[in-house]
This record gives structure tokens, sequence and C-alpha cells, in this order.
């Protein structure tokens, strides 16, 4: 299964989730480089963390014009499958793959800690090797993760599914004090309507080795290649 | 003083002097801003350069000592470690967030100008109380620029120290450190060598921020300091980020013949030196040096401190290639000059000629001082005083839980959860213990890293201070299993022409020498930052020790967090009655008196060597020095970082307040499974280290007893409450 990494300038999570990838669950991948305008060949492309042109105006506004963006539109409305993590999760709203905005955590400060997350839906290609109400670890890095959506909006994520992670407690119970930075409904992650772009503010790739203490972000990854495997497709 | 533009650029009579004697003539304007710059202390070390001599500079392991952007030790395997750190002290100031972010910025390029990949920060800082609102304003700006900036150029921040005391109010210490990996051979040097070879500008354009900044860093805060502002940089991480990757690029495809980072004293230190280093001389043209403002004079391009700039010398007919990569990162690309052979360094305006001054002139011959030492009369008293006649406390449970709310012993997590300390995956130790590790992709080896500095010891026997601070940043690097390679330094200190400055900073040099000489821990570069005063007042001696160490199976490291019911805890080295400059003099009693506890470097070697051996063999669950607040504090900081308990109970004939909290130097507390405990007993045994077993993990309280009779019995709970909520409520 061939997954590309986009590389926008101030991107900094490119490394990492380029080596899970790669080193790790030993797929291939290659680094796609902002200025381009294709995806042919891609099976997965995530947007990974970072600072994408430093974030200057809001998180993700500039990068979502990057040459790059309509073929990562386009390879997401053919069906292909987009993972965009923290700034790649920031740039899929920006650009309209999913609904909803970011604003500044209600602390006003960057967080960097681990959360806990209750996977809500566990019938994506994101999510398969999970249970349904798992509550796993992940860490978070960011200073804009305050995810809001309307009221219609949110009603309809929810109806559809569409929220995938919550922040919640070790227990699994979702109360403020377990959500980080003010997220609305403790809203971590969404997916589209169809399901093959899932954005998250936690980084997966930050929990994939057993070195670094946490593996349940490999889950995550692993659960695109397993999808992948079983025949797995959307569109074409 | 209209007369005598050279005292307002911070020279003094002679210097001038002497200027007009190397040249042969009157300076122009420019040219005397050149030299105001290049001998400011902050370039020159003219007053500290003499004394800087005693450290020991090499081992087989130093590829690099000081003198070059960086250090660089070996860690094997045809792999480096580069590292520095550096002062930001008075630009933080007066513009902590700025001031802070900038500070991370220069020292970024010091490790990347080397040809390393940077790979993580620390950061160490000294502030005023908090009761101060100044105090709380230039510690939230201090960290939220540190974070702004190390954050988004995806470094992560993975330890440091903070410290507060009254001797910071109103001058805050700042000192960030960079840590790089490389391999041998891609180590570059900042050398413009090859006369005739082309000089490129690289990086940000240059605008009129920063010009006179390394002078406004040699001379004293005061009223006027605020004026200086514009003298303070302005920082843009985005940019930086971006000259990393590209500048790490030119060093992939070998394009360079030397690459050197513009910070202090702007494209006049960044030429000079790199000339100076290569014997060459220099030619640039300042109108070729992209603007960000038009109108700028020569003086302004020749002094401007704008940030995000590297100097490069390409090889010869590589420069299209260089601005190629430039580009592709959305970054200029200047030729601005070229190398020459005649050891002059001199500035064009277009065709004309506006200043034209010998190389060496500016780096290497400004005068040096040796300057008049005098022992501060302080010392007499505060080191005689009667500390024996200090009554006991009633409630040591109550001592306790002060101490782990003080914030120089509290949790840091306030801080540190605002930077990124996880993002390249490496840091499998994180803030928060004795030392960060990092491991390294691709190899069983890690990284192990620390800060330290006791500023109250330094003030109460500069010697002993200076010696403490090597020391027990080995031990924090010892606890975590890591050999320890060499030390960078920054050092804090008042006004050098004050005898008494002069002569504490010639004793914490001593004192740091002879750590380093006994630890094998040489000094491989670092800072000095004087005139730390303000109002005429002096901070304290404040050595900043950067440590790198290394382990050789990044799979046996070890933290302070107990990890299981039943561990034995083992305390290695001897509590004396030693509570002269603690912690718990300063929180219980209000003083900081007395002489700082003693070291000897022998035993303290062995002590290390033991921590180390039985962390290797997997002796050992758990281990963390005894420092700040002493061995009750050790212990429930062990508590706490592994949220489990332990009973344990101490003899000996000192008064429970000594050997609960005096600070008695070469102790480590371990924690070992019980079937364990008997080879660290032996292991010590071997080495003669003084070795007991002192009680047993378990539970959810710490209980502290002397020959059984009760003297500490508190819940994780209550302790935790006090000891992680005490920055959060300082800062409301």
């Amino acid at each position: 299964m061939q997954f590309g990494v986009i590389v926008f300038p101030g991107s900094n999570c490119d490394h990492d989730v380029y080596h899970a990838v790669g080193a790790v669950l030993g797929q291939p991948v290659e680094y796609i480089w902002h200025a381009e305008k294709s995806l042919r060949g891609f099976d997965c492309i995530i947007l990974p963390g970072g600072f994408s042109y430093g974030d200057y105006l809001r998180a993700g506004a500039i990068a979502r014009f990057a040459n790059i963006m309509p073929a990562v539109v386009d390879f997401a409305r053919r069906g292909g499958l987009v993972l965009g993590i923290c700034n790649g999760f920031q740039i899929l709203l920006e650009a309209g793959l999913l609904p909803g905005a970011m604003r500044k955590n209600d602390c006003l400060q960057f967080r960097c800690q681990d959360v806990y997350l209750k996977v809500e839906n566990n019938h994506l290609p994101f999510t398969l090797k999970f249970k349904g109400g798992e509550v796993i670890r992940l860490p978070i890095a960011h200073g804009e993760g305050n995810y809001f959506a309307d009221p219609a909006t949110l009603a309809e994520l929810e109806e559809n599914g569409q929220v995938v992670f919550r922040y919640c407690t070790p227990a699994g119970e979702v109360t403020a004090a377990a959500n980080p930075n003010g997220s609305v409904a403790n809203i971590a992650g969404i997916v589209n309507r169809e399901g093959n772009v899932l954005g998250l503010m936690p980084h997966p790739e930050r929990a994939a080795e057993e070195i670094l203490g946490n593996t349940d972000g490999l889950k995550l990854l692993a659960s695109i290649v397993e999808w992948w495997e079983g025949g797995g497709r959307y569109g074409g | 003083m209209e007369d005598k533009p050279w005292r307002e650029m911070g020279l003094t009579d002679e210097e001038y002097e002497r200027i007009c004697s190397l040249l042969g003539r009157e300076p122009n304007h420019l040219e005397l801003g050149m030299f105001a710059v290049m001998w400011s202390e902050h370039c020159s070390y003219k007053n500290s350069r003499p004394v800087l001599r005693l450290f020991p500079t090499k081992a087989p392991w130093v590829l690099q000592g000081p003198g070059e952007n960086a250090g660089v030790v070996d860690i094997g395997d045809g792999q480096a470690v580069v590292f520095k750190i550096e002062s930001h002290n008075h630009p933080s100031a007066i513009e902590p967030f700025q001031g802070a972010a900038t500070g991370v910025g220069g020292i970024v390029r010091d490790i990347f100008a080397m040809g390393a990949r940077p790979i993580a920060l620390l950061d160490s800082l000294r502030f005023g109380p908090l009761s101060e609102p100044r105090n709380r304003y230039l510690f939230s700006g201090v960290v939220g620029g540190i974070a702004w900036y190390g954050n988004c150029l995806g470094l992560p921040t993975v330890g440091g120290e903070v410290y507060f005391d009254p001797s910071y109010s109103g001058n805050p210490l700042v000192n960030a450190m960079c840590i790089g990996l490389i391999e041998h051979q891609k180590l570059r040097r900042g050398l413009a060598a090859g006369v005739g070879n082309a000089v490129m500008l690289v990086g940000a354009r240059t605008g009129r921020d920063g010009i006179h900044g390394a002078t406004f860093a040699s001379e004293e805060l005061g009223e006027a300091s605020e004026s200086r502002r514009p003298a303070v940089q302005v920082g843009d991480p985005f940019r930086e980020k971006l000259l990393v990757e590209a500048c790490l690029a030119l060093i992939e495809e070998d394009l360079l013949v030397g690459m050197q980072d513009l910070g202090a004293a702007g494209l006049t230190s960044a030429g000079s030196e790199m000339a100076s280093r290569a014997g060459t001389g220099m030619e640039l043209d300042v109108a070729r040096v992209p603007r960000r403002e038009e109108g700028m004079t020569p003086y302004e391009v020749m002094l401007s401190e704008s940030q995000e700039r590297m100097l490069v010398v390409p090889r010869r007919g590589c420069e299209e290639r260089v601005r190629e990569i430039l580009e592709r990162w959305d970054l200029e690309a200047t030729v601005i000059g070229r190398v020459t052979a005649d050891g002059s360094f001199r500035i064009l305006e277009a065709d004309k000629v506006v200043a034209e001054v010998p190389v060496r002139a500016l780096t290497s011959d400004c005068p040096v001082y040796k300057r008049e030492r005098r022992r501060p009369d302080y010392l007499e008293a505060l080191q005689q005083y009667d500390l024996s006649a200090l009554p006991e406390p009633g409630d040591y449970n109550r001592v306790l839980l002060d101490l782990l709310g003080s914030p120089n012993i509290a949790s840091k997590e306030w801080v540190y959860r605002q930077y990124d300390f996880m993002v390249r995956t490496d840091t499998v130790v994180g803030p928060g213990s004795d030392a960060a590790v990092l491991r390294i992709k691709g190899a069983k080896k890690g990284l192990a890293l620390t800060t330290d500095g006791n500023g109250r010891y330094c003030y109460l026997d500069p010697e002993m201070g200076g010696a403490i601070a090597v020391a027990e940043a080995a031990r924090n690097l010892s606890c975590c299993g890591a050999r320890p390679l060499a030390i960078t330094n920054c050092l804090n200190f008042g006004n050098p022409e004050k005898p008494e400055v002069a002569w504490q900073f010639y004793h914490v040099v001593l004192g740091m020498s002879r750590a380093c000489e006994a630890l094998e821990t040489p000094v491989t570069g670092g800072n000095v930052s004087f005139y730390n005063e303000t109002g005429g007042k002096a901070i304290y001696p404040t050595p900043v020790v950067g440590m790198v160490g290394l382990l050789s199976d990044v799979s046996r490291r070890c933290t302070q967090g107990f990890r299981q019911e039943g561990d034995v805890i083992v305390l290695l080295g001897e509590t004396l009655d030693e509570i002269g400059g603690s912690e718990y003099l300063a929180v219980v009693h209000g003083l900081v008196a007395g002489r700082p506890p003693r070291l000897d470097l022998d035993k303290e070697k062995r002590v290390q060597q033991v921590v180390r051996a039985a962390i290797q063999q997997g002796l050992v669950e758990a281990a963390h020095d005894c420092a700040e607040g002493g061995l009750a504090v050790a212990l429930a900081e062990m508590a706490l970082s592994g949220n489990l308990g332990a009973r344990v109970d101490l003899s000996g004939d000192l008064p429970p307040s000594r050997f609960l909290f005096s600070e008695s130097q070469s102790r480590v507390l371990l924690a070992a499974r019980p079937e364990k405990a008997g080879e660290v007993l032996a292991l010590a045994k071997a080495a003669g280290v003084a070795a007991t077993g002192i009680g047993f993990c378990g539970g959810d309280r710490v209980v502290i007893s002397h020959r059984g009779t009760g003297l500490i019995d508190l819940a994780l709970e209550e302790m935790a409450a006090k000891w992680r909520g005490s920055l959060p409520n300082c800062l409301g």
C-alpha cells in the first residue's frame, strides 16, 4: 500500500509520520512536495502536523492554497484515503474537506500532553482495529485545537457517526475536565460523511513504538493497512 | 560627549586610541560602529578570556572545542553531537517574548551552521519571585516565546530548569541550549576559505532591527534600558524552519566551504570571524544586501541583527545550485561579496569603499582586561552565620509540603506542557526527570541531556558552587545511566569591572574547571554574559552547565519514579550537617546564608560510577539524585513521579532538619528489586561508597521516621496538590 506524506513549508511532523509508516509499519511511503500537482500512484495521503506557512493568519489557512491541494481535494472526492493530523486536520478544515473550524485553545496556551480518547466509530478504514467505545491514549501538541461546529453541523456529525474520537477520562467519561482545549462536544477527530477523510488533533505517529511508551497510535495506522489489504476500496 | 562618539557606542577612550593606532588613522563612523560591536564583551570576551583559559577543553572524544559556532563530541559509529548554550538575558528583560524566542533562534543557527541537524532544545531560566507582577509577566512571556519559536521549528524542548530568587528580579536569565546530530564527514566550520570564492547571504532580508544588540548585551540594565527595545530583534520561526532545511540540503549536496550564522553584530561579526578563522580577507558590498526597509545606511546594514540569516561561502561554481535550493524553500540567496587574500575586511557601497579594516583588528586585537579581583565583603558574615542556633521546625510534614510548593522545587509542568517535547519522536525521557533522554533512530544508543547551576551556592562560595554545578549535571546524567561526555556553559555574572564580580567569576570558573577535570567532562564552548545588574546590584553569580551524556544501550535508561511495591530504597552517599544555602533555609527561615555543601570530587566520581554500573547491569528500577530540598524532597519526587509511596527509616545523630533537608552532595537514591538490592550494596562497597538500605516502596503515602520515631507521614495526594499546584497558583 503506497502512502504519501505531503510536505508543506513549515510541516514538522512529516519525518515522524514517514518513520512510523515506513520503518515501523513497513509500508512504502514517499514525501510529496507541496508544489506538486498530482497524487497518481498513492493509496493513502497524510497531511502531517507542524506549522505550515508558520500558521500565520490562521492555522492551515494558507496551506489550503498550496499547489497540491486541488489534487488532494480531487483524491478525496474520488474516495482516496486522506488522514490529516494536527496541522493536517486544520488544513482539511480550511480546505472544506471536513466541516467546522478551529479556534485557539480555550486556555490560550500551547498544550503538549497525553490525552485519553474514546473511539466513537470503529467502522472506518482508520479505526477498524479498535473496539467500539475503546479508550486509547495519544499525545496532543497544539495551540489551536479548539474544534467548533455550529449546532446544525454538529447534529449532523453526531447523527452520521462522523465524530470518531472524543476527549475523555481514563475511564472513558466524556467530561469538561478531560477536554484539553475547549472543543465542542469534546471532539478530537472527525471523518467526512463518506468515511474516507479523517482529521484528528492527537498524534498517532508519536505513539507507534514500544520505546515511546505507547503503541495506541500504531493501531490507527495499521487499521488503514488492514482495511486496504482486506480489499477495502472507496470510489475509484 | 558629542566629540567622543565612541563612548556612546560603549568603547573607552583607551580603546579608541588603540583602534586609531591599529588603523594608523581615525576610523570613520561605520568602522567605529564595527569595532564597537566586535570589541563588546559579548563578541570579544575581553574581560573573560584570560580566566576561561582555566577550562579543560580536550579529551579523545572532543572533536571540536571552544572557538567555533558550537562544540562537537564523538558518540561512535561515525556520529557526533553538536551542542551549545547561549544567553539572551538582556533582550528578555526588556521584551520577554521576542527576547526568549530569538534566543532560541540564535542557538539553533549555531548548531546547523556546523552542518548538524538540530534535534532538541533545553532552557535554563531564572526570575525574581512570582509574587511580583513584573516577574510573572517576564516568566510567562519568556516561556511563551520559547514555546512559540521552538514548537514552530519542530524542535522538542526536552528539559532545562527554572529557579526563582529576588536576585534575578529585573534581570532574568534566559539561557537556551541546542543539540544537533551529525555524521563526522559532514561537519562544517565557519571558514571563508578559497580566495575568490563568493560570499552569499541567505535567508531573511535585512532590516533595522537589533542594531547594537551586542553592545546592549554588554552594559548594565537601568532606567534607560526600556529605550533599548529597538535593539531587541524580532523572530520568525517559520522562516528559520525553512532556513534549517535549506542549509542542511546545502550540506547534504556538499556545496559549501563554510557557513556561519548571523547573530550578535550581524554581518560585521559573521564576515570578519569567517575570514579570521581562514586567515583570509573579505570584501562585502552592502548595496547587494537585500533589504526589508528602504534608505538603510551601510552602518545599519553592517550592524543589523535581523534574524534568520546565514552567511555561506559556496564551493567555486556552486553559487547557482545554492540559489536553487534556497529558492525551493522560498528563501533568497544573494552573492554579496568575495573572499580576498589581503586580510582586510573591506565594505563597499556599490563601487565606493565605505570601510576598510584589518580582519584581525576586529577579531583578535581587542584589548584583553585582567580585571582586579577582590573577595566580596559580604562573604565573611554570610559564611560564618551560625546556623546551629536556628530552631528546629515543629512540624516536618508542614516543612516538606512548603518545600514541595516552593516554585524552585515544585513541578514545572506549567512550563513544559507549553513546549512540544515529543516532536521528532525521539524523546524517550521527557521533562520532569533528572535528565532528558533521546533515542537515536536506527541505533542502540541514546543521548542524555541536562542543564544545571545553583546561583545561591555560587553566591555563598563561588568555587564550591561552580564545582557543584558541573558535578550535579553529571550526576543527573548518571542517574539516567548515561556516561557524561562534555559540557557547554553560560556564565551569567554582574559587571566584571567591579573587583568583587571579577573575583566571583574567577572562582566559579576555577571550581567548574576542577570538576570538569575530575569528572572528565571538558568544556566545548559556551558564552559569557556579564553586566547582569539592575540598579547597580548584580545577580547571583550563575554558571549554567549544559551537559551531554551517552547511553550505550538506551533500553537500559533509568528514570526517577518508583515502579513497584516492595522495591528496596538505597541511599548512596552520606548526609552531613549541610543546610547552608539550602532551599530549606530559604523557605523555612528566610535565609540565604552559611556555606554551601562540600563537594569531594573523588567521592562524587565513585558514587556516579556505582549508579551507572548498577543501571547498566539492570539492578535498578529508579534513580534520583538528592538536590534542592535534600533527601526528603528527593524521596517525595520519586514517589510523586511514580505515583507510588514509600516508607523509610533513617539513622544517624543529626537533628531531623538536617538528615531530611540537608543538601549534602554526592548522594543518590536508588530503588531495586529485593533480590537485587544485595548486588547494589556490594557494588557500592567495592567502590568504597557508603550505601544504606533505608526502606521500601509501597502504598500511597510517604512515611519517614528516625530510628522508629515518626517525622513525616503524608498522602501522595496531598503532596501532589502542593507540588503540581504551586506554579499554576502563583500565576493565577
